[in-house]
């Protein structure tokens, strides 16, 4: 059958499974818009660029399946570059076309011509400029294959206009198969047989989970592995959700700069830790020198340059994490269940005394403005925990992450690597896009929230019921926070206190909005703005000079935490 | 940059933006190459690029793991502690007037070059050699003058055990 290239791209995207992409048009995709009306795609249109990749990367998250999303040459590349890298440091599946101008005008500066292909390199799994249109096809099969497999990742498609509109013979490839790119995803048996050694002789065990457990849809092998084991649990900022965040005995919280104090002492204190999925960022570790230094190190990772990058590790184990849980689980069945999971009273004890001492908290009943603290629990409660949360990047996400309490992977959607502020408003517009039926909540800051805010009307134009949490401290409160406690207060251009009005900016947009400004209002508005259809802000006037804390200064041991 | 030198061949798609993506992986995690030299292999479609790069234990690890996550990279072989070939070809323009042509040609022919160029001042010579060699020839070469000096990098194979 002969298609043109904007066919064959749809068509492609068909055959991939692809039931929603989100775009903004322009002269160079001109032609993949008009050929769009013939293919059973939504399109969403957005109101930046930066909006359409983090709404793809949100419906990733949120979905499992790859994100795809498409836009014009130049200025609409180079306003996908954000949220590429973004998606990056995640390891998000994703697909981003954007047009070129035709080949023959390709390195004469033409007009809205931009080398996104070089522009991308370091920021993307891999990335294609089409110069063929008899190689469209092959390229968006293996630009799916290559960013959903391994460790996950976007992949770019640059396609010039000449390639869009001539035609090809459309073969309906089945299959990729690429000599260079072969990810291994099965553990090698051996090193498997060490960690089921290491398990029987841990006196204090920890388990380490991370974003690559969510990623491999690993989440119930690790569960398992965990409770036969009796084996506590701490998480990076990317693995919350892959342990049930509501197991009391076994979850610790987060672990890191802001992580909670048990989980920080704990995996300090440990003789064996089984780090899954996890890269061991420095805002992880702290000073690496001095993390877990008691600790014999497994680690299980699917990307070879993960292990030994950052810390050194004793038992490298390289392949998909469910997978390698899996196998662990099947060794483990082999096992005297009394030795892989005794009591383990003595560490489990020393665990909650930590637990006990320095629990996460705050306290609104003495206080007369509100504690953003609050208003997530709140949330947490009246949402019953079931809500996808994403989050902008600051403070709010990080009492997102220590207050909100994710009982299951894919419901957690915030920019852990790169720190994306402008993020999680694109990205709740994406979730809700895959699952129209579920309570999904941008938890923001004042600030991130006019990064992105244009995305209200792609909200409104599409009916997608997103709930805004704005807290509010007319700061930009997490470097604010840097400057109170390592700049000597010297609040040098945090200062948000000129802001639009929220409230008439959502009715502006057509949407709803409410505000909270004493403790009491809180879960009144929360009610409200749940219960109200459509989008809505929900602004929270909060205690302006509220501090994230456990806090680890930037560098210093984890165990060096600021408590109060 | 400290550490010991490492010999890496790198088999690669022949594609455009290949050695970008190569050369790009090293500046941007701080990496460093010493030399570098591509060209296509017997395999149509594949080429073969020489590295020389430096680095402690842990960061070649690093390297070579990278290279290999990349979609163009085949393979990567690291020669360093294999018994290899390695040699680089460098042209030099040398000095010769009439009392130092002499002794230009006496080191041409102990160290085996060729002059492919002459004029009334100068040689140019050929050499393919490996890097001792060719810095031992540069130095007996100092005292005549050298006017200009283009090296290719190195390019370096395994020896077949016989
Ligand atoms: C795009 C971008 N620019 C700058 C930063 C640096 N940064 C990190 S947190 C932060 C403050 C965020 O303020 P706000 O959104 O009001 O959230 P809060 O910390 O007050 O909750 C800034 C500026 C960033 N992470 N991303």
């Amino acid at each position: 059958m002969e298609l043109t290239g904007a066919q064959i791209l749809w068509q492609s995207l068909k055959d991939e499974g692809v039931d929603t992409v989100f775009g903004y048009p322009g002269g160079a995709v001109i032609d993949f818009y008009d050929a769009l009306v013939q293919y059973d795609i939504n399109h969403i249109l957005v109101r930046h660029e930066q909006g359409a990749v983090h709404a793809a990367d949100g419906f990733a998250r949120a979905s499992g399946k790859v994100g795809v999303c498409m836009v014009t040459s130049g200025p609409g590349a180079t306003n996908t570059v954000t949220g590429i890298a973004t998606a990056y440091m995640d390891s998000i599946p994703m697909v981003v076309i954007t047009g070129q101008v035709p080949t023959s005008l390709i390195g004469n500066d033409a007009f809205q011509e931009v080398d996104i292909v070089g522009i991308t390199r370091p920021c993307t799994k891999h990335n294609y400029l089409v110069k063929d249109i008899t190689k469209l096809e092959r390229i968006i099969k293996e630009a799916f294959y290559i960013a959903r497999s391994g460790r996950p990742g976007p992949v770019l498609i640059d396609i010039p206009k000449d390639v869009t509109n001539s035609r090809t013979l459309y073969q309906a490839i089945q299959g990729v198969h690429m000599e260079s790119y072969n990810p291994t995803y099965h553990p090698n048996t051996k090193q498997l047989a060490k960690v089921v050694n290491l398990i029987k002789e841990a006196k204090k065990p920890i388990i380490f989970t991370g974003g690559g457990v969510v990623l491999s849809k690993g989440s119930e092998a690790l569960t398992k592995l965990a409770q036969r084991t009796n084996i506590p649990v701490t998480g990076s900022l990317m693995g919350l959700g892959s342990y049930p965040g509501t197991d009391e005995k076994l979850w610790l919280g987060m672990l890191g700069m802001h992580g909670t104090y048990r989980a920080n002492m704990a995996i300090s204190d440990a003789d064996l830790i089984l780090a899954i999925g996890v890269r061991f960022d420095d805002r992880v570790t702290g000073k690496t020198d001095e993390f877990a230094s008691k600790a014999t190190i497994v680690h299980v990772d699917i990307d070879p340059t993960s292990i030994h990058k950052n810390v050194t590790v004793d038992v490298p184990v390289v392949g998909d994490c469910r997978l390698t849980l899996e196998a662990l689980n099947q060794l483990l069945d082999d096992e005297d269940p009394a030795v892989i999971g005794p009591e383990r009273t003595e560490w489990l004890a020393q665990i909650k005394k930590w637990k006990d001492t320095n629990p996460l908290g705050y306290n609104q009943k003495d206080c007369e403005t509100i504690k953003p603290q609050y208003v997530i629990e709140k949330l947490f409660e009246l949402t019953k925990g079931d809500a996808i949360i994403s989050t902008e990047v600051g403070q709010n996400q990080m009492w997102a992450a220590q207050y909100y309490h994710f009982a299951k992977p894919n419901q957690w959607l915030t920019s852990g690597g790169l720190g994306t502020m402008g993020y999680g408003f694109p990205a709740a517009i994406g979730a809700q896009m895959a699952f129209p039926d579920k309570v999904v909540v941008d938890v923001a800051g004042d600030g991130s929230i006019q990064m992105n805010i244009q995305e209200m009307a792609t909200a409104v134009q599409n009916k997608l019921p997103v709930k805004i949490v704005i807290l509010n401290n007319q700061y930009l409160g997490m470097v604010r926070q840097w400057q109170e406690l390592f700049y000597k207060k010297n609040y040098s251009q945090t200062d948000m206190t000129h802001a639009p009005d929220f409230v008439k900016l959502a009715e502006a947009y057509g949407a709803a909005g409410f505000r909270a400004t004493k403790p009491d209002e809180v879960e009144e508005v929360l009610k409200k703005g749940l219960a109200t259809p459509g989008p809505v802000i929900m602004e929270f006037m909060v205690s302006r000079e509220e501090c994230v804390y456990p806090m680890v200064p930037a560098g210093a041991p984890i165990t060096n935490m600021l408590l109060v | 940059m400290n550490g010991d030198k490492s010999i890496l061949s790198i088999l690669v798609d022949n594609e455009p933006g290949v050695l970008s993506r190569i050369t790009g992986l090293f500046s941007g995690r701080g990496y460093n190459i010493e030399s570098l030299s591509v060209a296509e292999t017997m395999e149509p479609g594949i080429s073969r690029i020489t590295m020389i790069t430096r680095g402690d234990k842990h960061i070649v690890e690093q390297i070579k793991k990278q290279l290999n996550k990349l979609i163009n990279v085949i393979k990567v072989l690291d020669f360093t502690d294999q018994r290899h070939v390695l040699r680089e070809l460098a042209l030099i323009k040398v000095h010769a007037r009439a009392e130092s042509r002499a002794e230009v040609l006496r080191i041409v022919d102990i160290f085996r070059c060729k002059i492919v160029d002459s004029g009334p001042d100068h040689y140019t010579l050929e050499v393919a050699a490996d890097e001792d060699k060719l810095s031992a020839l540069l130095n007996m070469l100092q005292p005549m003058g050298i006017k200009e000096i283009a090296r290719t990098g190195s390019i370096a194979l395994v020896r077949e055990m016989h």
